[in-house]
């Protein structure tokens, strides 16, 4: 890749720079700051586009009564049964039981608020869903891609 | 108290840190240089081995395999530690520190809060240098990052013992003693073997470019096999792998060809030079291939014609690079 292509298209680095590699007009490599490339935007979207189909998915399961507001919470720090089991310390069933609406709605504040810590948030928080899915901004303007090159 | 640390941002994190380490050592090696004398490139593809669903797909060799690689190569001597326990962690950190020793450290990049929100993936592997602490806070030198930054105790230590795949458990290293004098020639020469014989010869299907062809047969079969969505999921992963933060561009490609050239600069040797433009020019290929690629995501499943064509392109990386480690070993 030669220096002045190295691409700018902004999208995830909030506004930072990362370092690429390229040439430069007498063939030397340098260190080129960039502000992020259009496919692995698109990429890195489109993992985005996931976890919000499931996280949607969940906030109408647990609107529904069908999951407890921690299977939201769990799915919005992009975590599974197993991985959140091993971060607060539990076995996997138990956390699969926590995921039933009766079963969380008796659960002891001491458990509560490990749940809570590891979320970062406070148990009140984590009781309920939020009014809007809380995903982070991403920089949509960057132009998708044409068929400049083939 | 901060330790007197020069922060050079750089591609990636595990090469970075290697390179910032060294220098303060009293070292000048680069980023490329701890790159290449790490042997950090690489390819693997492991269809059963799942990381949110999604096949490990990997262009650089095992997390750690950097640093331990170049300062081994380098007469360099370190010390490396897990912890059980969060509190002895933080103890031994603070304790180096105190000595004014600046400490890398494995990470699991989720719980920085000073990462963007854009990018904070369940990733276990991000290796920093911790060179600094002013009462609660870490100063941190994140060679991905152009400044130094700060971090909270508290969600350092989360980051520190992040769970899920490759666990860091609290893992640290730091240089011990510094060589009087390094054989550059050789340490290159055995960098350069290990990467060859690693993408040729390692017997499994999953390594090298062994494990490009496999990827390549279970990429045209990606559509069939899981639908048009899940597919273009697979293949985004793919490309993120290549090309999100940390690779410098194209899967490490350019980085690798940057200590090509840098090599045949230090010791003199031209021939080195030939294969840097070769590496460069599968670079661009690799470059090719995710811009392809990206166009078949956001068709949203495409064809099967243009998974097909895809694999067609991803075998011609393959064999490419298979002609220039034969040759590079040869000549080496």
């Amino acid at each position: 890749m030669r220096k002045e292509e190295v691409p700018q298209d902004s999208c995830l680095l909030d506004g930072q720079r990362e370092i690429c590699y390229a040439v430069d007009a007498s063939g030397h490599y340098v260190l080129a700051p960039t502000a992020g490339w259009e496919p692995s935007n698109i990429a890195n979207i489109q993992a985005w586009e996931v976890i919000r189909d499931e996280l949607e998915a969940t906030s109408a399961a647990v609107r529904a009564g069908r999951q407890s507001p921690l299977a939201y919470h769990m799915v919005r720090n992009q975590m599974d049964v197993a991985l959140l089991a091993d971060y607060v310390s539990l076995w996997r069933w138990q956390v699969r039981r926590h995921l039933r609406p009766e079963i969380f709605a008796r659960l002891k504040p001491a458990l509560l608020q490990r749940y809570a810590d590891l979320f970062q948030i406070s148990v009140a928080a984590l009781q309920r869903l939020p009014e809007v899915l809380d995903l982070p901004q991403l920089g949509v303007e960057a132009p998708l891609p044409t068929d400049k090159d083939s | 108290m901060k330790i007197d640390f020069a922060h050079h941002q750089s591609a990636h994190c595990e090469s970075g840190v290697s390179s910032n380490l060294l220098l303060h050592g009293g070292l000048p090696i680069s980023e490329a240089m701890a790159f290449g004398l790490g042997s950090g490139l690489f390819f693997a593809y492991v269809p059963f081995f799942k990381i949110n669903h999604l096949p490990l797909i990997t262009f650089r060799n095992a997390p750690g395999s950097i640093f331990k690689n170049v300062t081994k190569r380098l007469g360099v001597k370190i010390s490396r530690e897990k912890f059980r326990s969060p509190a002895k962690a933080k103890a031994t950190l603070d304790g180096l520190l105190d000595r004014g020793i600046p400490v890398g450290a494995q990470t699991g990049a989720y719980w920085l809060p000073y990462f963007p929100p854009a990018l904070r993936f369940h990733f276990n592997m991000h290796n920093l240098v911790v060179c600094g602490r002013e009462g609660d806070d870490y100063l941190i030198s994140d060679p991905v990052f152009p400044d130094l930054v700060t971090c909270a105790a508290g969600d350092f230590e989360k980051a520190r013992f992040a769970k899920g795949a490759l666990a860091p458990k609290g893992k640290i290293y730091y240089i011990r003693t510094m060589p009087a004098a390094i054989d550059l020639p050789l340490a290159a020469q055995k960098a350069i073997r290990d990467v060859c014989r690693a993408m040729l010869k390692t017997p499994i299907p999953y390594a090298g470019i062994r494990g490009m062809h496999l990827l390549a047969k279970h990429l045209e079969a990606w559509p069939a096999k899981h639908g048009p969505r899940v597919a273009a999921v697979h293949l985004g992963h793919m490309i993120r792998m290549q090309e999100e933060i940390g690779t410098g561009g194209a899967g490490f490609r350019f980085v690798y060809a940057a200590f090509l050239q840098e090599l045949a600069e230090q010791l003199g040797r031209p021939e080195l030079q030939q294969y840097s433009l070769r590496m460069t020019a599968i670079g661009d290929r690799w470059r090719d291939f995710a811009v392809s690629g990206a166009r078949v995501c956001k068709g949203r499943g495409g064809t099967d014609d243009s998974y097909a064509s895809l694999a067609a392109r991803l075998r011609d990386c393959a064999e490419v690079e298979r002609e220039l480690y034969r040759d590079l070993l040869e000549m080496i």
